[in-house]
């Protein structure tokens, strides 16, 4: 490798590397026992419902679950509602979460700014926006205005205070050094305080994305007429159980799924950090 | 704060490091001479200089020494233009400008490293903005070499040692080749044996570089191990200047040297008494 690689390109070529690698081994009891206890409950469950000590009314089998699982896919209804959901999940998240962060930056960088807007971000994020609903729904009606300001709403505030805490943390003393080496504000902002205060950056991001859900969950079992809320609210009143439960099922795997990709962000932005190396 | 200026690096990317042996007669035209008058400096109602006049010529190695609380950190940091003097001036004059801040760098305590960037990318920062990237890496290889670490310019600085840390933060003083290069305790930190290496490497490369420094230290035997020229402040005043005129390199625990390392901590400790 030359000198002039940057930190990210030998980051691509370490990824590049472990992909060429030769298929996997089968993965060890270690890698395992994260699943031991979500697969144990569901085969107890499993057993409990075939044996007939759960009704099927008020709980379905994991079998009906996945049977509805299939039959909602083929008939395409699943496939829609989750894009339907996850498109609003995320516009959410990039209309709450760039206000958040440069409002954040704003104020950690600009004492003018966070004298300005500080107090009413603090105030304003004291209010549960969930309790905003009933006003929501009179402004924007159940169309996708409502939910997107919801969700925005409630990703807004997370982002805001950790990227404000992150750049009013960054060290002092690495800022003294770069005016002191002569860097202007861009430079600095770019090589020293943005970098410094991405770890923080990303907790807000994190604790974010599970707001994000939270806050659409509720929204579409109100107040909408598509998503997997409002999927799941339609079977209640068919009493189709398994489709609720099944909205859960498909909750919990996108959270995780958004976790996981935030944490993969995470671990190659800051592979600098001691706690992200091997 | 005043603006720095970089003397760029033009022409091929070679390293001229090259060893002179010698300590070159005259100082390279970069080296600054620096004359302060009057120089005070207050915090509040604490005055922490009281009206330091001193002429250290271009190239020469000044070490500025004595207790804890004698205001040599804050001579340093005026110096710097960390902070601003509450009366009195600083002028610098080199070679081809006489006046203007030269470039002039410094080694804090703590190394001061970007955890985020690469060793030879933070040596590279020492070059400052706007200039071509392979070139400052290039540039940066070259004095990497010079403090031995060149094989360290990919890792992440949390992987180097303290005495590895704090070399990286030295070559990324001397990259711009700095007309002056102040140093502020940059041993402190550091284990004995490797404080020494450290004290070797910081002559040699002022040996070969020329460039004027200030080393701000509370060690008296690392003072006359690689100072020209010792002061002893006291309350914020000069209270002893006293040359070191034995040749470099020097060795430690020379009788000569250590008499005069007595002589001044005679001076640090009988001083205030």
């Amino acid at each position: 490798m030359s000198v002039f690689e940057t930190p990210f390109a030998r980051v691509a070529a370490g990824t590049r590397r472990r992909k060429g690698r030769a298929l996997p081994a089968f993965p060890s009891g270690a890698a395992l026992l994260p699943y031991l206890l979500p697969v144990t409950i569901v085969i107890c469950w499993q057993i409990a419902s075939s044996a007939g000590f759960i009704s099927s009314r008020i709980m379905p089998s994991p079998a009906d679950v996945a049977v509805a699982f299939w039959s909602t896919t083929i008939s395409g209804q699943l496939p829609h509602d989750v894009l339907v959901s996850a498109g609003r999940a995320f516009a959410g998240l990039l209309v709450g979460g760039a206000i958040g962060f440069l409002l954040g930056i704003a104020n950690g960088v600009s004492k003018v700014s966070e004298q300005l807007t500080d107090t009413t971000l603090q105030m304003l994020r004291t209010i549960p926006h969930l309790a905003m609903i009933p006003l929501v729904i009179l402004w924007f009606g159940i169309g996708e205005e409502s939910k997107l300001f919801l969700t925005s709403l409630g990703v807004l505030f997370p982002v805001y205070l950790n990227t404000y805490h992150g750049v009013r943390n960054v060290d002092r003393d690495l800022i003294e050094m770069g005016r002191v080496y002569g860097m202007g504000s861009w430079t600095l902002f770019r090589k020293v305080i943005f970098p410094g205060a991405l770890p923080s950056i990303f907790v807000g991001l994190r604790y974010a994305l599970g707001i994000m859900w939270l806050t659409l969950i509720v929204s579409e079992s109100i107040a909408a007429s598509s998503g997997i809320g409002h999927m799941a609210n339609n079977a209640r009143e068919f009493m189709m159980t398994d489709v609720v439960v099944l909205a859960l099922v498909i909750y919990a795997v996108l959270g995780k799924l958004a976790d996981v990709v935030a944490r993969a962000l995470e671990r190659r932005a800051l592979t600098w950090n001691p706690i992200y190396q091997k | 704060m005043s603006v720095i200026t970089h003397e760029r690096f033009h022409g091929s990317i070679e390293p001229d490091y090259v060893a002179h042996g010698e300590k070159p007669a005259t100082p390279p035209a970069g080296a600054a001479s620096i004359t302060l008058t009057g120089l005070e400096k207050s915090f509040g109602g604490n005055r922490v200089l009281r009206g330091i006049n001193l002429h250290i010529p271009a190239g020469q190695f000044v070490a500025v020494i004595g207790k804890s609380g004698c205001g040599k950190s804050t001579l340093l940091r005026v110096l710097m233009g960390l902070d601003q003097p509450s009366a009195g001036s600083i002028r610098f004059e080199t070679g081809d400008s006489g006046g203007e801040r030269p470039n002039a760098r410094i080694v804090f305590q703590e190394p001061r490293l970007l955890p985020w960037l690469s060793v030879a990318e933070n040596v590279a920062v020492g070059l400052g903005d706007g200039i071509d990237k392979r070139l400052a890496l290039a540039e940066a290889a070259a004095v990497l070499s010079e403090v031995q670490l060149v094989e360290k310019a990919k890792e992440w600085p949390s992987r180097l040692s303290g005495g590895q840390r704090q070399r990286v933060a030295l070559a990324r003083a001397l990259v711009s080749k700095p007309g002056v290069l102040a140093l502020d305790e940059p041993l402190g930190a550091l284990d004995a044996l490797t404080r020494i290496s450290m004290q070797e490497l910081i002559n040699r490369v002022w040996r070969e570089l020329g460039f004027t420094t200030v080393l701000v230290t509370h060690d008296v035997s690392e003072a006359v191990y690689l100072a020209d020229r010792v002061i002893v402040l006291e309350e914020g005043r000069i209270a002893l200047d006293l040359d070191i005129p034995q040749p470099h390199p020097r060795r430690h625990g020379n009788p000569e040297l250590a008499e005069l390392e007595g002589r001044l901590l005679g001076a640090i400790l009988g001083a205030g008494r």
